[in-house]
């Protein structure tokens, strides 16, 4: 193990070159950009095996990972939003031909207007394409993410994509300390990589992705949908594998001194660095809150956040995209159905935040947990969907 | 270049049971391509007539590693496979010769697959890229599409009281392709077998991307008896509508000049698309299709070597 | 459903059919409304209709026609039509004319 200073595209760049894919092919876009250079600047320099694709446009791009996929390759890849959309048709695909490719999403805003800083629209709006998605709250985390999203994505079990999401420019272009492993600790976890099914098998030649009709379509789904279930616990089996290789704790969530919390919040990415902070200050004044920091989004963690929610006096969710019409943004929706579902009836609040890059400060979510107080004394449902630092 | 009878020795690698419509040229195209190919191919293919034909699950009339993952982007998916190919050849986990063949129709490569056929062209992918040509998207019923010849009856493009149908001609496609320099881009019919297993076999040993566009009759778009698509066929080839030519290194090649250039209007007859060029005012539009017709044959013969014995 | 079709957990993920040209399987000759007749005595087996037929209909044996695979035919014509000899070695014959096979 060494300890370097890397960014979050140079960590992604650095688990990929250990974890040597076959294949990888992508477009470039801001700011997924540098990861793609620093990669391709391996590959250059015969570090890896890995014969890259230089792609006209992210949906050949992602069809060329499937192809390399199909035809038994490990492949990675990376993007951000717009690329991300443009790939959309080609996501449902690699998630239905079960293709274990791993990709870097380097969130960012769509369009439009245009706006290449960071916000979770991006991945969110994916979030039904049946990939798993794991967020990364800084460039250590996109390194370990990255490591263990080959190991689910491989497991003969789940066979499924996974994004491994980090934070536009905060993550992805901020240099921060990161331990990384010797490339045969790498290797030796994530292993080789055996294909149920190959194209190249033309001994066994094989028809992937026919015309389904009503006949058998909703069978095949309902294939899909189970591999997602079946990743649930390859999910939590990985990240123990991995917390006891590094020394470090690592779950489908990281609950921050939640053990006696009355109030809480729950954040995905950079974001919920900063709020763990004024976490640790509130305690120092006697405040009982806490964070629940998501590192899995998809599958999500249906019975932890039940769990956690269970006996809180209210729960803030930050949500760094937005749903138009709808009862609040992604995480927040999945969140309350959850509680719901399981009786647990906490005063809700969504928190819409960061949209196209905006700051969000220690001292905006600080307020928000001080909103939160009030929340809790009043003890009862409140206008679920509040916009943080947004100018009236 | 093999004889019918060689041929004929070979393991025909599409069955029977397929669901492509009585008398459609597509099948026997991808046959004859696939006895000149052999079992150590890997076949993409784009969402269209011959895919949807092809692989109704549970049945495969595919005997050999097939691929189908969406319509626009069938070059950029079999590029893919060609990587792993490579990566895997060269690291000595494969060792068997391969190749590679995408089959697009016309609205899958002239239209919406245009983009990711130029990016796997000028990538250098060693495969062949086959647009099976039937001048629609016949898939769906018949719609316009790039390829739909000029005053072509369609159902997006409709004869009716104020048009003629298509108001284009054709988008000249092979020339496209032609343009990004790769080693070997031809034209063909599905009713020329020897003229197409041959330009099969030279592409398939180019190193490098090469590109057969394939004039494929269609007795559903076009409107005509099920048993004349080899006579259709061999009418475009007669008429210069479609002539047979190689562009091989840049250098361009007619491999058949008509002894005797028949009218465009003994093509156009036979098919029901074009019925309204025999009502009045029709002599325009084949005035103007046999004019257009005209000047792209004279432009081949411009910049094309002729072959050495003409046909009777 | 006169059969019990298989359930979710019977199937191969992702749809991947693993039995290549099992389409063989599949009945493509009750199409057909004309029927290909072959006159075996006139047959040079130039191949000609074997290269054409859309549907790998014509059987051949050690390189030599030996008939028309019915279950597969859809009675295009494309064979008769093309039929080099004189007088033809096939002629297509309407289903309603031909004895139950």
């Amino acid at each position: 193990m060494k300890i370097v200073g890397l960014t979050g595209n140079d960590a992604v760049a650095e688990a990929m070159r250990q974890l040597n894919p076959d294949v990888c092919a992508a477009y470039p876009i801001t700011p997924q950009t540098e990861l793609m250079e620093k990669f391709a600047s391996f590959a250059a320099d015969g570090k890896v095996k890995t014969e890259i694709v230089l792609a006209e446009s992210e949906h050949s791009a992602m069809s060329a990972c499937i192809g390399a996929s199909c035809a038994g390759g490990r492949v990675m890849t990376a993007t951000s939003a717009n690329g991300l959309a443009l790939m959309w048709e080609m996501l449902y695909i690699a998630a239905s031909y079960r293709c274990p490719i791993v990709m870097g999403v380097v969130n960012r805003a769509l369009s439009g207007p245009i706006n290449i800083h960071c916000d979770h629209s991006d991945s969110m709006g994916a979030r039904d394409a049946g990939w798993i998605q794991l967020f990364s709250e800084n460039s250590q985390e996109a390194y370990d993410n990255t490591i263990q999203a080959i190991k689910i994505a491989e497991n003969p079990d789940v066979l499924l994509p996974v994004m491994v999401c980090l934070d536009g420019f905060i993550t992805s272009h901020t240099v921060e300390r990161v331990e990384v492993l010797d490339d045969e600790v790498v290797s030796r976890f994530a292993g080789e990589y055996v294909p149920k099914y190959s194209l190249l098998r033309s001994d066994r030649p094989m028809t992937f992705g026919p015309l389904d009709f009503h006949d058998y379509y909703f069978e095949h789904k309902r294939i899909q949908f189970e591999a997602m279930e079946k990743a649930k616990p390859v999910v939590r089996d990985v990240s123990e594998r991995f917390s006891k290789l590094v020394g470090r704790p690592f779950g489908v969530l990281d609950a921050h001194k939640m053990e006696d919390a009355e109030i809480a919040v729950i954040a995905l990415g950079s974001t919920a660095g900063t709020a763990r902070g004024v976490v640790d200050e509130l305690r120092e004044q006697g405040k009982k809150v806490g964070l629940i920091k998501l590192r899995v989004f998809r599958p999500f963690p249906i019975k932890e956040i039940v769990e956690l929610a269970r006996g809180l006096k209210a729960l803030a969710v930050m949500d760094r995209s937005i749903s138009f019409g709808g009862l609040g943004g992604p995480v927040f929706g999945e969140t309350r159905s959850a509680c719901y579902g399981a009786g647990v009836n906490v005063p809700m609040v969504n928190y819409i935040y960061g949209l196209g890059g905006r700051d969000t400060t220690f001292e905006e979510i600080e307020r928000l947990y001080g909103e939160m107080e009030t929340v809790a004394r009043e003890g009862k449902q409140v206008d679920a969907i509040r916009f943080l630092n947004v100018r009236e | 270049m093999a004889t019918l009878k060689e041929l004929a020795k070979r393991d025909d690698l599409l069955s029977g049971g397929h669901r492509a419509c009585a008398g459609c040229a597509m099948t026997s195209i991808v046959r004859q391509i696939l006895l000149v190919a052999g079992k150590d191919v890997v076949v993409g293919c784009a969402t269209g007539c011959l895919e949807v034909t092809t692989t109704i699950f549970p049945y495969s009339a595919w005997r050999v590693p097939f691929i189908h993952t969406a319509f626009e982007n069938v070059a950029a998916t079999i590029s893919g496979v060609e990587t792993a190919y490579r990566s895997l050849r060269k690291q000595g986990v494969l060792n068997k010769e391969m190749r590679f063949i995408a089959f697009g129709g016309d609205g899958g490569t002239y239209d919406i697959g245009i983009q990711a056929l130029s990016g796997a062209l000028e990538r250098g992918h060693r495969m062949l890229y086959v647009c099976y040509d039937n001048e629609a998207y016949m898939n769906t019923g018949v719609q316009r599409s790039g390829a739909t010849p000029f005053s072509a009856n369609t159902t997006t493009c409709p004869v009716g009281e104020c048009s003629t149908g298509k108001p284009q001609f054709n988008k000249d496609l092979t020339a496209i392709v032609a343009a990004h320099g790769i080693p070997y881009v031809a034209q063909t019919t599905s009713a020329h077998w020897r003229d197409l297993t041959t330009k099969v076999e030279k592409a398939l040993n180019a190193d490098g991307p090469s590109f057969l566009n394939v004039l494929s009759p269609c007795v559903v778009g076009w409107e005509y008896p099920s048993d004349q698509t080899v006579q259709i066929a061999k009418l475009a080839v007669d008429t210069c509508f479609w002539p047979l030519y190689e562009v091989e290194n840049g250098k361009y090649r007619l491999n058949l000049i008509p002894a005797e250039k028949k009218p465009l209007d003994e093509w156009i007859k036979r098919q029901g698309r074009f019925k309204h060029f025999y009502k009045p005012g029709g002599e325009e539009l084949l005035a103007k299709a046999q004019a257009e017709v005209d000047r792209r044959w004279e432009r081949l013969l411009a910049v094309s070597e002729k072959p050495q014995k003409q046909s009777k | 459903m006169s059969k019990k079709e298989p359930g979710w957990k019977d199937l191969t993920m992702s749809g991947i059919i693993e039995e290549a040209g099992n389409a063989q399987k599949f009945e493509t000759g009750s199409w057909r409304s004309d029927r290909p007749i072959w006159d075996k005595s006139k047959c040079t087996s130039c191949l000609i209709c074997w290269i054409y037929c859309p549907d790998s209909a014509i059987m051949l044996k050690d390189g030599k026609m030996v008939g028309i695979d019915l279950q597969h035919c859809k009675g295009c014509g494309i064979c008769a039509a093309e039929c080099p000899v004189k007088g033809k070695a096939i002629h297509m014959v309407p289903e309603s004319e031909c004895e139950l096979v």
